[in-house]
C-alpha cells in the first residue's frame, strides 16, 4: 500500500478516536450536572470510592510521610537546615504527594473496577438492555461514577494528607529528635491555605479523570472477556498518565507567576 | 400515543435497511412487513446479521440506509425522549438474557417500570411478581440475584422483564440457544403463551428450527444480508429454495458453502 495512504488512515483513525472521546466526555458532563440524579447509585459509588479506598490511601500516604521526613532530614542536614523538615513534609504532602499518590492508587482500584463492570455490561448486552428499558446509560452508569469521583477524591486526599503528616511527625519525634510541640508548630506555621486547596482541586480533577477513563474504556469495550481485560488495562494506564500530566497543568495554573 | 389499529399499516415495516461495518456489509437492503398480532421468525446462520437486524429496529445501531417504521412512524434517527417513547411499546429478550447482575431478580423485571415509567416500588414489585408467576418462577426467586440462577431461569427472568411493561411488540434474540431441548421447549411455550396473552406482535430470530416452527406464523430466511425467502411457517420444510432447504435440514452439502460464509 502507498505510504501516504497508511499515514492518512492512521491519522483518520486517530481523529476518529479523539472525536469519540470528546463526544463521550461532553455527554457525560451533561448528564452529570443535569437532573434527574440517582441518589442510591451515587451513594453506592461514593462508599466504593471513598470508604473502601481509605486503607490503601492511608497506608501509602503514611509511609510516604515517614520516608519524606527521613530523606528531607538527610538532605537539609547537609546545609544545617534540619529545622525545615516539618514544613517541607507538610507542603510536599498537601501539594503533591497526597493527591498524586491517592490518585494513582484509586486509579488502580476504582478505574479498573469501573472499566471491568461497565465493560462486562457492554459485552453481555446489559447496556443495550438499559437503553431498551428507556434508561440512558450515561445517566444511570456514567454520571453517578463521575459525581462520586469528583466529590470523594478530595475527601480521601484530605484524610490522606493528615495521615501523611502524622507519619512525618512520628519519624520526626521518635527518630530525628524533634520536640513534638515544635514539630507541630513548624507544620502549621508556614502552611498556606492554597497549599491544601490546590491539592484538593487536583484531587477533584483526578477523581473526574479516573471515573471518566474507567467509564469510557468500559463503555467501548468489545470482544468478550479479552476485550474487558484490555479495557481495564487501558483505563488504569490512561488514567495514571493523565493524572501525572494534569498534576503539572494544575500546578502551573495555580502557581504560575 | 396509542398504537394505530388501522390494519393496512403494518406494525413493523422495513424498507431497504442496510448496515455495514467497514467493508463488511451485514444487512444489504432488508424489506419486511410484520402485521399487528403476527409472529415472524427470522432464521439464518451464526454471524448472518440477525442480531444486527434487531438492534437496528431497536435503535441500538443506526442503519446506513433504509427506513424502519413502527405503527407507521419512521424511527430511524430517533434519539432521546422520542426514542424512549417508541421503545416504551417494545419488549426485548436478549440472547444471553442480559440481566443486570447488581440487581435482584424482581428489580430486573420491574426495571422498566421503575426507571422508565417512574412507577412506585411496591406497585412495580407486584407487577414483577405477576410476570414471574407467568413465566413459571417461584416467588422465592424474586429476591435472588441473577448469578444464582441457571441459564434456563435467567431466560425466564429475561422474558418476564420483556413483558413487564405490557409491550405491543416483543423481540426475541435466540431465545433457546444454550438451553437443553426440554428447557428450550418450555421457553418456546412461554413465548407463545405470553405474546398471545399480551396480544403482541412478535419478531424472533433463531437458528433453532424446532423453535422457529413452534413460535412463528411466518418464517423469513436471512442469508448474505438479504431475506432470501419469506413464507408461512408450515411451508419452510418444502420451500423449494435450495438455501432454505439446506439450512432447515442442516445438511453440510448444498449451495451454502463455507467459502460463501467466509466471504459474507
Ligand atoms: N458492533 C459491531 N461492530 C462491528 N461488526 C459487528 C458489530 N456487531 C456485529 N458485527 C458483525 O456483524 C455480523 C453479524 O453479527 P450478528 O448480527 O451478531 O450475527 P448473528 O446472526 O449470529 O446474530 C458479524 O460478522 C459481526 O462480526
Ligand atoms: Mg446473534
Amino acid at each position: 500500500m502507498n505510504f501516504l495512504a497508511i499515514v492518512g488512515r492512521v491519522f483518520l483513525a486517530f481523529v476518529q478516536q479523539v472525536g469519540r472521546f470528546a463526544i463521550f466526555t461532553g455527554r457525560s458532563v451533561g448528564h452529570m450536572v443535569r437532573p434527574p440524579f440517582f441518589p442510591r447509585l451515587i451513594a453506592r459509588q461514593m462508599v466504593e470510592i471513598g470508604y473502601y479506598s481509605l486503607p490503601v490511601v492511608g497506608l501509602t500516604t503514611f509511609f510516604s510521610g515517614m520516608v519524606l521526613a527521613l530523606q528531607t532530614h538527610v538532605g537539609f542536614a547537609r546545609f544545617s537546615a534540619e529545622g525545615a523538615v516539618a514544613t517541607v513534609v507538610v507542603i510536599s504532602i498537601t501539594r503533591e504527594l497526597g493527591p498524586v499518590l491517592a490518585g494513582l492508587m484509586v486509579a488502580g482500584r476504582i478505574g479498573a473496577a469501573m472499566a471491568a463492570e461497565i465493560g462486562t455490561m457492554r459485552v453481555t448486552e446489559q447496556i443495550d438492555a438499559l437503553t431498551t428499558l428507556s434508561t440512558n446509560p450515561f445517566k444511570y452508569l456514567v454520571a453517578p461514577r463521575l459525581i462520586a469521583g469528583v466529590t470523594m477524591l478530595p475527601v480521601l486526599v484530605l484524610v490522606g494528607d493528615i495521615i501523611g503528616v502524622f507519619g512525618g511527625y512520628l519519624i520526626g519525634t521518635t527518630k530525628l529528635g524533634f520536640n513534638p510541640a515544635i514539630y507541630i508548630e513548624r507544620t502549621v506555621e508556614f502552611l498556606e491555605v492554597t497549599d491544601v486547596v490546590s491539592g484538593l482541586v487536583k484531587a477533584a480533577v483526578f477523581g473526574f479523570v479516573i471515573a471518566l477513563m474507567g467509564c469510557y474504556h468500559g463503555y467501548y469495550s468489545r470482544g468478550g472477556a479479552q476485550g474487558v481485560g484490555a479495557a481495564t488495562t487501558n483505563a488504569v494506564v490512561s488514567a495514571s498518565i493523565l493524572i501525572l500530566i494534569l498534576n503539572y497543568v494544575v500546578t502551573e495554573l495555580f502557581f504560575a507567576q | 400515543m396509542t398504537p394505530r389499529q388501522d390494519s393496512a399499516v403494518p406494525k413493523l415495516r422495513l424498507r431497504g435497511v442496510t448496515k455495514r461495518f467497514g467493508a463488511n456489509v451485514v444487512l444489504d437492503g432488508i424489506d419486511l412487513d410484520v402485521a399487528a398480532g403476527e409472529s415472524l421468525v427470522v432464521i439464518g446462520g451464526s454471524g448472518s446479521g440477525k442480531s444486527v437486524l434487531l438492534k437496528c429496529i431497536l435503535g441500538l445501531l443506526r442503519p446506513d440506509a433504509g427506513s424502519i417504521a413502527i405503527d407507521g412512524e419512521e424511527t430511524v434517527g430517533l434519539t432521546g425522549r422520542a426514542r424512549d417513547r417508541v421503545n416504551a411499546h417494545i419488549g426485548m429478550l436478549f440472547q444471553g438474557a442480559a440481566l443486570f447482575d447488581s440487581l435482584q431478580v424482581w428489580e430486573n423485571v420491574a426495571f422498566g417500570l421503575i426507571q422508565g415509567r417512574r412507577a412506585r416500588r411496591p406497585e412495580a414489585r407486584a407487577r414483577a411478581m405477576e410476570c414471574l408467576d407467568q413465566v413459571g418462577l417461584h416467588p422465592r426467586v424474586a429476591d435472588l440475584v441473577p448469578a444464582e440462577l441457571s441459564g434456563g431461569m435467567q431466560k425466564r427472568v429475561g422474558l418476564a422483564r420483556a413483558i413487564a411493561a405490557r409491550p405491543d411488540v416483543v423481540f426475541f434474540d435466540e431465545p433457546t440457544t444454550g438451553l437443553d431441548p426440554i428447557m428450550a421447549d418450555v421457553i418456546n411455550d412461554l413465548i407463545v403463551a405470553t405474546t398471545k396473552d399480551l396480544g403482541a406482535t412478535a419478531l424472533s430470530i433463531t437458528h433453532d428450527m424446532a423453535s422457529a416452527t413452534k413460535i412463528g406464523d411466518r418464517i423469513a430466511m436471512l442469508y448474505k444480508g438479504r431475506l432470501i425467502w419469506v413464507g408461512p411457517a408450515k411451508a419452510v420444510f418444502d420451500s423449494g429454495d435450495g438455501y432454505v432447504d439446506q439450512f432447515v435440514h442442516g445438511r453440510a452439502d448444498g449451495p451454502i458453502t463455507e467459502e460463501a460464509e467466509a466471504e459474507a
